[in-house]
């Protein structure tokens, strides 16, 4: 597999399984209103996954198709950043999950708008303007949550020191990023960096939050290294293909 | 040589285009029933293809709405119900906007009461601005609030009237 393979697949992996996540939030969520709005994103990212998939099995060249990467990798193929994976925990941590993830796709995203593979910059130009809307969303609720109660505001505080040290890795260049920066293919992960830490900076002090001390440990989830909670999203993800492979609606 | 030539597109003749765009206007959307397809602004281009079939162009709304296939398989159905041979695709450059929907369409959310795009989609950074009075379709009234940023579809929104109190949806300008 190709480094721009590789990189297409890290995107649609890490789409894909926060979907999955959010996915676990429907009939479940605080209010309807709410298990809608968990309900439309994980929707979007499905879509967004959908399509990087596809693309991904076309530049890999060996015939797969979404489904067949979906459904039939193993844990330590799928190359989603570590933070997705992470469990939804109580409203406050998956939404918290959610801000840190909207920030950096909005940046990143962004930029691939530029990316010399064209394939790639058109998807980035769709994806970009439904990222937009999870920030406000997510945003707004950070804000609501952590300016809220004593309650409120201890369980964001903890989701989020909680969440940091996964932040780490998506700002972190591997072999793959560098080849594919080389290519003006993607942005270099750092490159993003300020303009991630500026937005997060501010909604967290408007949202009367403390920024957490920088994690000394780096995850490796892009290069399929997890954490220990992707086995079980995977066996939800997959069980029904696997019991009837090729099944179709 | 008989592939590449497949390739080779012109645009139709005027009738056959009038026709094409009398059947896309009752083709309904599925989920907003009330917008036809060209309401809605996701035919982006009709093509006449070198063997006599159709080719539609179709920009889905948004990337997971679940509406897209419905959209293209109604599309197919109503021209080939005339005769035509026809052929949906996906067109996903330049991205859809709200801006794309007709007149005609607003009027007709509007009457149905999902509250239109408040704007048009000016700048890439709009939606991180603070939110416009959006006006009840019912009343009018400018004094409405948010309830949710999404509504039943992935492109509404769910509002409520502070002045007759009814909820409603409104059409997110994305």
């Amino acid at each position: 597999m190709t480094p721009h393979c590789r990189y297409v697949l890290r995107l649609a992996d890490t789409s894909l399984i926060l979907a999955q996540r959010l996915g676990e939030w429907v009939g479940h969520a605080p209010a309807l209103e709410e298990d809608l709005g968990l309900a439309n994103v994980s929707l979007d990212l499905l879509g967004q996954a959908r399509m990087l998939l596809t693309y991904a099995g076309e530049l890999e060249g060996l015939g797969r198709g979404e489904d067949d990467l979906a459904y039939l990798r193993e844990e330590s193929q799928f190359l989603n950043a570590t933070l997705v994976e992470q469990p939804n925990g109580d409203f406050g941590q998956t939404i918290v999950r959610q801000f840190l993830v909207d920030a950096w796709q909005l940046e990143l995203y962004e930029r691939l708008q530029e990316s010399k593979d064209l394939r790639l910059a058109e998807i980035a130009a769709k994806a970009v303007k439904e990222i937009r809307y999870h920030l406000r969303y997510s945003a707004g609720w950070l804000i609501r949550l952590g300016d809220g109660t004593e309650e409120s505001h201890e369980r964001t505080q903890a989701a989020l020191e909680r969440l940091w040290p996964f932040t780490g890795e998506l700002f972190t260049a591997d072999d793959v990023d560098r080849e594919v920066t080389d290519a003006g293919i993607g942005p270099a992960p750092e490159s993003l960096r300020p303009a991630w830490s500026a937005r997060v900076g501010a909604v967290l002090s408007e949202a009367r939050l403390a920024l957490p001390q920088a994690a000394p440990f780096n995850w490796h989830g892009k290069q399929g290294r997890h954490s220990e909670h992707l086995g079980y999203v995977l066996a939800e993800m997959q069980s029904l293909h696997r019991a009837h492979p090729g099944a179709t609606w | 040589m008989a592939a590449a030539n497949a390739l080779i597109e012109a645009v139709p003749s005027p009738a056959v285009l009038a026709r094409l765009r009398e059947l896309l206007a009752a083709v309904p959307d599925p989920e907003i029933p009330i917008l036809s397809v060209l309401d809605l602004g996701v035919v982006r281009h009709l093509r006449e293809r070198a063997d006599g079939s159709i080719e539609v162009g179709v920009a889905p709304t948004y990337s997971g709405c679940p509406a897209t296939p419905v959209i293209k398989a109604d599309i197919i159905q109503a021209l080939e119900r005339d005769g035509f041979r026809a052929v949906a695709v996906d067109v996903l450059s330049p991205p859809w906007t709200s801006d794309w929907l007709s007149d005609e369409g607003r009027s007709k959310l509007a009457a149905f009461g999902i509250a239109p795009p408040a704007e048009t989609v000016t700048s890439a950074r709009h939606l991180l601005r603070p939110d416009l009075a959006i006006a009840c379709p019912r009343c009018a009234s400018t004094t409405t609030q948010k309830l949710s940023e999404f509504g039943s579809t992935p492109c509404k929104a769910l509002y409520r009237c502070e002045s007759c109190l009814e909820p409603f949806d409104y059409f997110k300008c994305i």
